[in-house]
């Protein structure tokens, strides 16, 4: 048996499917995109604060031979800011407990990048060896939305561990308040996608991309195509998901530890946080997980409320359409061509969500910490409960 | 009698405070599009230079003057060495020989060294000069690859002084 047909059994095509899906999306997707969303919080909050950002670093042409560099908007930073971190000395001080100072950046790191495995980045591509077309989620399972919530709050243990591993004192009341943090917006986080389960009876993240796609995206459930559907629900829906939304945002928001919630590691209070005692790459774990997890967070976002990687008009992977050259070319070629533009529409909706966290913290002040469990436990924790009932009500009457 | 403050009464927009925040997004946004339109505060500095906005008062490196015929206006009275708070400058005076048209003014330093690492641009060598022979000019941006270079010595301090013309006049001849 050759190495082909052997990679086209089932059990081998699925290994090493898997194994491509998850390079793509680790060393493809999200490692260019934690770099590149670090470059974009200096140039947008440059730009907001009337400034210009790095615009130096870019294409050094002189090297090779050309006339003059290209800076290139600066995206050079991109590259140079995690070589930077990488080169630098790894100070350890003496009175850290060793072994959990080691361990919390790596548990910082290591669950935004489990949550990606569960969300679909894209409808499909080519075609398997049983006929199907193979899905670009890593892990299709069932318990979807479980899964990412028991996952996304193991990050607070990396936190935590590192307050009190470090042994020194703004880093412990960092690591308190994260605890505490976590802990007045977990509740309010998983309560308020519950109506989403609700509405389309399913935990699994792709059946509610499908099911957006044909009843409209969950932010205002009015389908854009198979014709008009405008149940008396639907409208219902609108204003509770509304409220949903903006639930589920802002306790994202608390979740990744981002302005206006981001009191673990007040800068102005607390030295640097949790992280006061990292230096070298044991930073730039925290650094690039805190911004990691705002990806995954963003990409949670968008498959629950904006619609996954689906766009109206436009064809998933399954699609035997390109512009009436279908008959032209390789029959392959349509279902990998929408594949592709599926997985970058949901890319770009995650940039724009990054865009918007980038946007809110360098607008709105931090609150104060009294104010956080008052939101957390006595506004939030009651408008998801009620959310819940409401649409509950909503589905029981108006849908039949 | 203590000063009782009353608390602000707030409206139910402010209570929510969502409509606050996007009051702010809204401000956020267009300082963003305004400076990617491409104003901006920024001055990109090698390229730009602030050079023709500085006052007349700016007290950039310290420079040694010559009057209008060329001579050299120090008198090597080493008050300024003195005075100077970081000990940067150094003099070494010397006899003017009794063959030189300026003979009577007697002492002009053989060598006069000011330490730009040193130096801190506080004017107080060009305040305490009775010759009016030291002034700070506008030069900022003082570099070098060593400590030698950066090192001021007496060539160089007229070379960035150059001429300043009739200040004061008590060597000169009576009109």
């Amino acid at each position: 048996m050759d190495i082909i047909s052997f990679l086209q059994q089932p059990i081998p095509f699925l290994v090493w499917t898997s194994i491509v899906k998850t390079l793509f999306v680790l060393f493809g997707a999200i490692l260019p995109l934690v770099s590149l969303s670090v470059f974009a919080e200096r140039k947008v909050s440059a730009f907001i604060q009337d400034r210009l950002g790095p615009n130096r670093v870019g294409a050094p042409a002189t090297l090779i031979g050309f006339k003059k560099d290209y800076s290139l908007w600066g995206l050079g930073q991109m590259v140079a800011d995690p070589i930077k971190l990488l080169l630098k000395e790894n100070f350890i001080p003496n009175s850290v407990n060793k072994f959990y100072y080691y361990i919390a950046p790596k548990l910082t790191m290591i669950p935004p990048l489990l949550v990606l495995a569960v969300i679909p980045f894209g409808s499909s591509f080519l075609v398997g060896p049983d006929g199907k077309p193979v899905p670009m989620v890593i892990a299709n399972i069932d318990i979807g939305v479980l899964y990412v919530f028991a996952v996304s709050s193991l990050g607070v243990y990396g936190i935590v561990l590192a307050g009190w591993a470090s042994n020194s004192k703004y880093p412990f009341l960092g690591g308190i308040r994260s605890s505490s943090q976590m802990i007045s917006y977990e509740l309010a986080l998983g309560l308020s996608v519950v109506p989403i389960f609700l509405i389309c009876g399913t935990l699994n993240l792709s059946q509610i991309v499908d099911w957006q796609i044909v009843n409209g995206w969950l932010i205002c459930p009015i389908p854009f195509v198979g014709g008009v559907h405008l149940e008396a629900w639907r409208f219902a829906l609108i204003p509770l998901m509304l409220i949903s939304f903006i639930v589920f945002l802002v306790s994202m928001f608390a979740e990744t530890n981002r302005t206006p919630f981001d009191l673990p590691e007040a800068e102005q209070e607390l030295v640097g946080g949790y992280h006061t005692e990292y230096s070298s790459m044991g930073f730039a774990l925290f650094f690039l997980g805190e911004y990691a997890a705002m990806i995954a967070g963003s990409g949670v976002i968008v498959t629950l409320f904006f619609g996954g990687w689906s766009l109206p008009f436009i064809p998933d992977g399954s699609s035997h359409w390109l512009f009436g050259l279908e008959n032209h070319v390789w029959h392959w070629l349509p279902g990998a061509f929408w594949g592709f533009v599926n997985i970058n529409v949901f890319f770009a909706k995650v940039s724009l969500l990054i865009f918007f966290f980038i946007w809110v913290r360098w607008t709105v002040p931090r609150f104060r910490y009294d104010q956080l469990m008052k939101l957390g436990w006595i506004y939030f924790f009651e408008i998801a409960l009620a959310n819940i009932f409401l649409t509950a009500l909503v589905l029981v009457y108006l849908k039949k | 009698m203590a000063l009782v403050l009353q608390r602000p009464k707030l409206s139910l927009a402010e209570k929510f405070y969502l409509p606050a925040v996007i009051g702010g997004l809204v401000l956020t946004i267009k300082h963003f599009f305004k400076s990617v339109g491409g104003k901006t505060e920024t001055m990109q500095y090698p390229e730009q230079k602030w050079d023709d906005k500085l006052p007349e008062w700016y007290r950039g490196a310290p420079t040694l003057v010559a009057d209008e015929w060329g001579r050299e206006r120090c008198v090597s009275c080493q008050l300024c060495e003195f005075i100077c708070p970081p000990r940067a400058i150094t003099i070494t005076p010397e006899e003017i020989p009794s063959a030189d048209p300026w003979a009577k003014v007697e002492k002009r330093p053989k060598e006069f060294e000011i330490d730009m690492i040193r130096c801190i641009y506080c004017g107080l060598c060009e305040e305490v000069c009775p010759e009016q022979a030291i002034f700070l000019r506008k030069d900022y941006a003082i570099t070098g690859y060593t400590r030698a270079e950066m090192k001021h010595d007496k060539a160089k301090l007229y070379e960035l002084g150059g001429v300043m013309p009739d200040v004061i006049n008590k060597w000169n001849e009576k009109k």
